[in-house]
């Protein structure tokens, strides 16, 4: 792992701890009476709030995953420097982009 | 001591094993997200969204997200020991028992959520 990878690892995990805290608290409290496609869309439709929040979540989950993905595949399996940096960087930026479209369609759509 | 020798040793030490299921957990939401955020994106025609959550409320679906919502709570207590071990300049028995605290009281704080609502 570069100084760089390790670096946006560590950050992006500091930053998503009270991301996740929040999201875990939120799953349990929202699945008590079962989960409704308008009970979600209810919480999230125009709130720029949850817009921010999950924008930042994905920012940092797509970064973080993808430079998990790559070390993975760097230590795992016989690919090189070159090629698993080339599917982390597809992975983030594939992260990215469903997760703007997720974010939107949450809120806006 | 030979090379294989030091192998084994370090694997049955648990920081080798808690590395794995961190290694595990981390590979499985990343397997997720993808699948998560596409399913949310269905949102953008309310029908398909609709059709979506309803086809998960059903036992197999219902035990696979409880499976990822434990394989980020296990991430994210693994997460939180190798930020202290690394940071807090904690040794590593410290930082297991004190992620393993405060996945306890991140527990009995939803927990209380749950009930208070």
């Amino acid at each position: 792992m570069s100084p760089l990878s390790y670096l946006l690892q560590r950050g992006t995990a500091m930053l998503m701890v009270p991301l996740i805290i929040t999201h875990l608290t939120l799953i349990i409290w929202a699945v008590q009476d079962g989960l409704s496609a308008e009970e979600i869309l209810s919480r999230t439709r125009g709130s720029i709030i949850w817009a921010g929040f999950y924008g930042l979540f994905v920012f940092a989950a797509a970064i973080h995953a993808g430079i998990g993905v790559q070390t993975i595949l760097r230590e795992w399996t016989p690919l090189g420097r070159l090629a698993t940096a080339n599917v982390g960087h597809v992975f983030i930026l594939t992260l990215w982009l469903l997760g703007a479209r997720a974010i939107y369609a949450v809120v806006w759509a | 001591m030979s090379v294989s020798g030091i192998t084994r040793a370090s694997r049955a030490h648990p920081g080798f094993v808690a590395s794995l299921i961190h290694r595990a957990s981390g590979l499985a939401l990343a397997v997720f997200l993808p699948l998560h955020f596409y399913a949310l994106g269905l949102a953008l025609e309310s029908e398909t969204f609709t059709g979506f959550i309803a086809w998960s409320d059903q036992p197999l679906v219902k035990i696979s997200e409880g499976l990822m919502v434990s394989a980020l709570a296990v991430h994210f207590a693994g997460g939180l020991r190798l930020l202290a071990v690394e940071f807090f300049g904690l040794t590593r028995a410290q930082a297991l028992w004190i992620a393993l605290a405060l996945a306890f009281a991140l527990g009995v704080g939803i927990l209380f959520l749950m009930r208070a609502f």
